[in-house]
């Protein structure tokens, strides 16, 4: 073929795209389509037939479901609360331990988002450490597995014995870090206390995982969050409203009880009940919903 | 011995006639771009899937090369009338198929190896571009020797499948001998659950035949070490020894096997 014509050719090939780009920008604009919700699917549910489908490729199909985990909980966390469902986390990330059983930041992730407190994350600890007790079976001499589990009865469940007694069980494995032993001690004494869970979080703040790390600092500033909150309280408790007024920031400021409205940690004024005067963190605040209360370290 | 390495240089060149390296070039640009667009996905992970891709994609290339060459070897030679001319020469028939099965191994081990090169490549600059802190939670070192063992079994697991296709492609079509490969690919795969067959069955009859065929047909996924290393779990010298020496053995008896069926065909 000439060269003439190969360059001829390829001009209308080019012409063609321009035209096909053209004519579906135009119709795009003219007659906008919806965009379809889909919902995420998994075509495979048993993560035993994926393993038997990948062949000897299961360690690269674990890959791309952690990235599908990652992404789901990404994408779902972003969209407006209503339409966070966070469905497919848990059997995402079955599937990635099923495949990979040795995947250990699976395991960590589901145990911290699965049982994340609703709309933060899926609100499941049941799944979390259901998670966790398969990376345990997997691994038994791992001592971050039964810590993890630990820190779910205590942080979501608030159950400080069974969080004690498996704290304990992650202290007595090897090359487990010797804050543990104290920790689970402590925890079993002093029950619901900040100052314990603020141990617990700058521990984790230490961990060579980013995300990890963002949640640590979120939980820090929650835990800070209810120390500013029981100082304010207690400003306003003794500066009621004049009989018939409400409660408000605004009156506060005016009264001189407070030098300004007051922000959350992370800057967005706490909302107050008019009526009962009981402060708390906003709902457009990065920090809600917050943990349940916990007590003030003693004096 | 001459005549073989003669026949294994030609078929070696003739490989990269027909443009097998460029396989090398998609593989690099594979692992380059993976590495810089996983980083964005995998929440820290990065490392963990560049060493599962790069095995991977290093058994998958292999696979490819070794079954599409590999059935053309003698085949092709047969389609294209040659053979008259080949086996005109003082060239007995077991020294073509080995000669041309050994052409194969060496493309086959110059791609294994550049393959492993790149890929430690990528992990040299992820470890170097990386701090130490996010280093420590690494679950093994990212230039780990201990990848080259998952990468020798490969290896060894690619020739087998070498073996397997030039053993088809002696005595069928390309197009079934593709077909035949792959079947027993995919077998190899599943065959380690035939060993335990009595536990699914009741009959001692079936579960003997089925640890018959366990014994019979290859067991490729006693070649599979990637999750292990890629987690930094050791693998026995031992095993890797055994692994090794079953995959010659089972070699050995398909090329003395194709030897034959080659021997006994008639070209006229």
């Amino acid at each position: 073929m000439r060269r003439s014509t190969t360059i001829a050719l390829g001009g209308v090939i080019l012409a063609c795209f321009a035209a096909t780009m053209g004519l579906q920008m135009g119709r795009d604009r003219s007659y906008p389509r919806a965009e379809r919700e889909t919902d995420q699917i998994m075509y495979v549910r048993s993560g035993g037939a994926m393993q038997r489908l990948t062949l000897d490729f299961d360690a690269l199909a674990a890959d791309i479901y952690w990235i599908r985990a990652i992404q789901h909980y990404g994408g779902d966390r972003r969209t407006d609360t209503k339409r966070r469902k966070y469905e497919l986390l848990f059997p995402l990330l079955d599937h990635t331990t099923t495949l990979d059983p040795y995947f250990k930041i699976a395991y960590r992730f589901g145990a911290i988002f699965l049982s994340e407190q609703y709309p933060g994350g899926a609100g499941r600890p049941d799944l979390g450490i259901a998670l966790l007790q398969k990376g345990m079976a997997a691994q038994p001499t791992k001592w971050e597995y039964p810590h993890d589990i630990a820190f779910v009865y205590y942080w979501h469940l608030r159950d400080f014995k069974t969080a004690a007694e498996w704290f304990q069980r992650a202290a007595s494995l090897p090359r487990a870090p010797n804050w543990l032993q104290p920790l689970a001690a402590g925890i079993l004494t002093a029950g619901n206390d900040r100052a314990a869970a603020r141990l617990l979080w700058n521990q984790i703040l230490q961990s060579d995982e980013e995300w990890l790390r963002r949640n640590a600092e979120r939980s820090l500033k929650q835990i800070d969050a209810l120390d500013v909150i029981d100082q304010l309280q207690a400003r306003v408790n003794q500066s009621p409203p004049p009989p018939g007024s409400q409660y408000s920031w605004a009156a506060l400021v005016r009264r001189g009880a407070l030098p300004g409205i007051p922000l959350d940690p992370v800057g967005i004024p706490f909302d107050i009940e008019p009526s009962t005067g009981v402060i708390s963190v906003s709902a457009r605040s990065p920090l809600y919903p917050m943990p349940e209360r916990m007590h003030a370290p003693k004096p | 011995m001459r005549v073989i390495s003669c026949i294994a240089w030609s078929v070696f060149r003739e490989s990269i006639r027909d443009r097998v390296p460029y396989n090398l070039v998609l593989f690099a640009v594979l692992l380059i771009a993976s590495s810089f667009l996983i980083g964005q996905l995998t929440a820290g992970q990065d490392v963990k899937i560049i060493k599962d891709l790069g095995l991977a994609a290093t058994a998958v290339f292999g696979l490819f090369i070794a079954i599409f060459i590999g059935i053309g070897l003698v085949s092709k030679e047969v389609e294209r009338k040659s053979i008259y001319a080949l086996l005109a020469k003082p060239i007995s028939r077991p020294q073509l198929i080995i000669g041309k099965y050994l052409g194969l191994v060496l493309t086959l081990a110059v791609n294994v190896a550049v393959m492993a090169v790149a890929l430690y490549v990528v992990l040299a600059y992820l470890t170097f571009t990386e701090s130490a802190q996010f280093r420590a939670g690494w679950d093994a070192p990212g230039i780990d020797p201990a990848l080259l063992k998952s990468i020798l079994l490969i290896f060894v697991e690619l020739m087998l499948i070498t073996a397997i296709a030039l053993f088809f492609s002696t005595f069928s079509t390309p197009l079934l001998s593709a077909a035949l490969t792959f079947g027993f690919y995919i077998v190899g795969h599943f065959n380690h659950d035939l060993r335990n067959f009595e536990k699914v069955v009741e009959s001692k009859v079936v579960a003997s035949i089925a640890r018959g065929f366990y014994h019979v047909l290859p067991d490729l996924s006693a070649f599979d070490v990637k999750t292990e290393v890629v987690h930094g779990l050791p693998v026995p010298a031992g095993y890797l020894a055994m692994t090794v020496g079953y995959g010659l053995l089972y070699i050995a008896i398909l090329l003395t096997a194709s030897t034959l069926i080659f021997s006994r065909r008639d070209f006229k």
